[in-house]
């Protein structure tokens, strides 16, 4: 990793990509015109920018790695890219010490991810689009939004059953705004050589019945 | 299938199975990220030489952090230990202290390093095994081998205690990383698994209670240099195990000592910068001097 701080420069990263997995854009170019509002709790709050988190944040929105050597250059980067950021210090209540939300909003579309940076550069994503999840982006990560409504699950994995055949579920985690209304569902696979190909997986799970979004995020 | 949340059952499974805790770590990895021994091999080994690579970087004479706070310790301590035949601790010693000066301080001036178990403290492993390296007592192979016990000890750590120093304070940085340190040490010279426990387990209580109070937020003073104190312990914590020294408390006992003691310590004392050497008067000056 690039440093100076696992916790405050490679998790920072890392929070970053998911964001940028959450966007599913294909490349830096598609950022042209993004909003960013990104706050930073606790510790990040406090010591940001001697650790180079907002680089860091930034650099992981953009799709870099935390060994990527962009990660010192990541504002100047932004800005060339056409990005309008913005750093705000304030607590989130009962949050990890290291925690940020990013707001963002591109074109249509807009949305959060808040997340903590835990340690050693390990993340775990706290909150997607107001619904909880919890994962750690160690394994490939599938979300799914889509409409409470009975059977969602029941499709979901019966399709991977039937056409993904190695895939196994790591752990899995259901979250709703409320009952019929938008819910998500957090699907961590095990990681394998002979894995299934979870881009087709997910666009399979887009084509079910009351899936909104379905998308991956891979193994950070 | 090992659950990295007690070092006495790791300690107890190599021994059942009379092999290294490294052995028996590298197979239960390979198993569970589906990778074959010799693949997860190759992927420590490109570690060490990231480790390597610090080492020889970070000793340059102009290097500075990205703040200008710090830069050349490295430089310093190895032109000293040049001139005066070693120094007062030795050549072995200081050699091992100039390299996590080395890598701390490359680290500070964004450069690239492993994260062991942080970027904070990240000297202390290159310090004990890239010196052991350099120094030929032991092989390259064997060093490999051996971070792969100082990573299940980490985990271990991470998962019973924290390794990170907004929730535990340096203890859990630096006081993982010398019990990391400390139990690859061991294994590296031949010591029982029971022995890296020991070794772990001293290291832990010689920095138990460690605050985190980087100066303006950096992780530069006072963490470059508790990178090379780290070292100092993780050796003496590795010599005593091997003379045959009992830790008295046990290993997973310290581990949980250094949890209830991270969660005693406040908020001032765990990265926020808002007291301990970041506090002082000298302290408050430089943050203005970078920030102002």
């Amino acid at each position: 990793m690039i440093g100076p701080s696992s916790s405050h420069t490679a998790g920072a990263v890392r929070l970053g990509r998911v964001a940028n997995k959450i966007m599913n854009i294909k490349s830096i170019d598609a950022l042209r015109g993004l909003k960013l509002e990104i706050i930073l709790s606790g510790s990040f709050a406090r010591t940001y920018k001697g650790h180079g988190t907002d680089r860091a944040l930034l650099a992981g929105v953009m799709g870099y790695h935390s060994y990527s050597s962009e990660i010192r250059d990541a504002l100047e980067i932004a800005k060339s890219q056409g990005i309008d950021y913005k750093f705000i210090e304030q607590d989130i209540k009962g949050a990890h010490p290291n925690t940020a939300r990013i707001n963002f909003e591109l074109g249509n579309s807009s949305g959060y991810i808040q997340g903590a940076s835990i340690g050693g550069g390990n993340i775990r994503v706290d909150l997607v689009n107001g619904m909880r999840v919890d994962f750690t982006g160690e394994n490939n990560t599938i979300l799914v939004m889509h409409w409470d409504r009975p059977g969602v699950i029941a499709d979901v994995t019966s399709l991977m059953r039937l056409k993904y055949p190695n895939a196994n579920i790591a752990n899995f985690k259901l979250s709703r705004k409320e009952r019929g209304g938008e819910a998500l569902m957090t699907i961590e696979l095990d990681n394998r050589r002979d894995a299934a190909d979870e881009r087709g997986m997910a666009a399979d799970i887009q084509g079910l019945n009351n899936v909104i979004n379905a998308i991956v995020i891979r193994a950070i | 299938m090992l659950e990295y949340n007690s070092i006495n059952k790791l300690i107890s499974e190599a021994e059942s199975a009379h092999k290294k805790i490294s052995d028996i770590v590298l197979a239960e990895q390979a198993l569970s990220m589906d990778l074959s021994c010799e693949e997860l091999f190759n992927r420590m080994s490109a570690n060490f030489d990231v480790m390597c690579e610090a080492v020889i970087k970070g000793s340059d004479k102009d290097l500075k952090s990205m703040s200008g706070l710090t830069g050349g310790e490295a430089f310093k301590m190895q032109s000293y230990i040049d001139l005066n035949n070693g120094g007062l601790a030795g050549s072995f010693v200081n050699k091992a202290i100039a390299a996590a000066l080395s890598v701390a301080g490359y680290n500070a001036a964004m450069g690239k390093i492993v994260a062991a178990p942080t970027a904070g403290s990240c000297g202390i492993l290159p310090g004990c095994l890239v010196t052991l390296y350099n120094e030929q007592r032991a092989s390259r192979d064997e060093i490999i081998m051996a971070l792969f016990t100082a990573g299940a000890f980490g985990m271990v750590i991470a998962n019973n205690a924290s390794i990170a120093g907004a929730e535990g304070g340096c203890q859990a940085e630096c006081g993982s990383a010398s019990a990391m340190a400390a139990a690859a040490l061991v294994e590296l010279m031949h010591g029982t698994p029971e022995q890296c426990g020991h070794a772990a387990a001293i290291a832990i209580a010689n920095q138990l209670g460690l605050v985190c109070d980087p100066v303006a937020g950096l992780v530069e003073i006072p963490c470059i240099k508790r990178n090379a104190s780290g070292v100092m312990i993780a050796l003496s914590a590795a010599d005593m195990a091997l003379a045959g020294i009992d830790a008295k408390i046990p290993v997973d006992e310290c581990i949980a000592a250094m949890k209830n003691v991270g969660d005693a310590l406040p908020a001032a004392l765990r990265e926020t910068s808002a007291g301990g050497l970041a506090a002082t008067p000298t302290g408050r000056k430089l943050r203005e001097k970078v920030f102002g």
